[in-house]
């Protein structure tokens, strides 16, 4: 008698990726900067399987006649436009801008960024506190993008993230997780969920920074730079999967010695 | 005063300056960094038009306040030295 083969899909065997109360289907995050066309970018957001979409608040073009606007190009009843203070180099104008984001948006979420220095683009850590500490009291829903180091995602729990998300690598750079244990350490230490952000380049990164435990990641350079940003972005898709399945199901442990994976026993007589 | 009409900017301020009572015909706003001349009594509503932005998709900030209340841009005449950022969202990450 053939034995009935029970299909599991990654969503069975998976609680959803929850912020603040809000449950999400997907894992990936993915931004909408930097790509060649906005049909570019639609068709690579829909391969990634996105619920999460980044956005960014600027001054509109006066000159333009034609509008620009992304929402133009992406249905807010489709995706979780996420608002960000992208570009804000201290707490205050980061404070202005998500006020900005959530009057244009949809939902009291925000991004947070606090740049520290126009090389690294790495963040400022005081800067990130204070105005998550603001934000939150305000009502936000604050997801807090910062280094790789605990005592400061531990900061920005007590200050009310409703997210951390750590970097990988330095934005834009495509370097993957330089720190595997950082953030690992982060994810074992906080309650609030934890999104890897900025920094991945391919599926392996994003595999390994999901093996690593954290609940998502953020992507928005390494889909828009691959070549073909819709089949990376598949890609991701799928390497979101993998690495958290991977992580659930617990890998074997590491040995420096060869375990044979066949028996021993029954050899046939010399 | 010269009521600005629903044409563009630069035929209402015309129009504005051709008024009778002078100095108070025209106000000097900066909007999104750029000083602009425009007709005094001009609403926010007819500034979002004379750019052909929709108001449900842009945010309105005056003088640092954000203006929350969308139905009442065609009630609010700019006021001479106001400050306006108008904003939107743009691809980022």
């Amino acid at each position: 008698m053939a034995t009935t083969i029970k299909v599991t899909t990654p969503e069975a065997l998976d609680l959803p990726f929850t912020v603040a109360g809000r449950a999400f289907r997907s894992r990936l995050m993915v931004g909408t900067g930097k790509y060649a066309s906005n049909e570019q970018m639609v068709r690579a957001i829909e391969a990634s399987g996105a619920e999460v979409v980044t956005v960014a608040v600027r001054r509109v073009d006066l000159d333009r006649t034609k509008e620009e606007g992304i929402l133009y190009h992406l249905d807010p009843k489709r995706f979780f436009l996420l608002a960000n203070t992208a570009g804000c180099f201290t707490a205050d104008e980061a404070v202005r801008y998500a006020r900005l984001g959530r009057e244009a948006g949809f939902n009291d979420f925000v991004k947070l960024e606090v740049i520290a220095d126009r090389e690294t683009l790495l963040p400022d850590p005081a800067g990130t506190i204070e105005a998550t500490r603001v934000l939150a009291a305000e009502g936000f829903k604050v997801m807090a993008y910062t280094n790789d180091d605990l005592i400061t995602a531990l900061r920005l729990e007590d200050a009310g993230a409703s997210a951390v998300m750590p970097l990988a690598a330095p934005i834009g750079s495509g370097l993957g997780l330089v720190n595997p244990y950082n953030v690992r350490t982060i994810k074992h230490r906080l309650s609030a969920p934890i999104v890897v952000d900025a920094g991945l380049g391919t599926a392996s990164d994003v595999a390994l920074a999901m093996e690593q435990g954290v609940d998502a990641v953020l992507l928005n350079t390494a889909l828009s730079s691959a070549e073909d940003p819709s089949r990376m972005a598949l890609a991701m898709r799928h390497a979101v999967e993998a690495g958290r399945l991977a992580y659930l199901a617990g890998r074997m442990p590491k040995r420096e010695i060869a375990v044979p994976s066949s028996p021993t026993s029954g050899m046939l007589g010399g | 005063m010269t009521r600005a009409g629903t044409t563009g900017t630069a035929a209402a301020a015309t129009e504005a300056r051709q008024g009778t009572d002078g100095a108070s015909s025209v106000v000097r706003v900066v909007v999104n960094g750029q000083p602009r001349t425009l007709p005094a009594g001009q609403t926010l509503a007819e500034l979002l038009r004379a750019h052909d932005l929709d108001p449900r998709l842009v945010v309105v900030e005056r003088n640092r306040e954000i203006l929350r209340d969308r139905d009442a841009f065609a009630s609010l005449a700019l006021e001479d030295g106001d400050e306006l950022e108008l904003v939107h969202f743009v691809g980022g990450g």
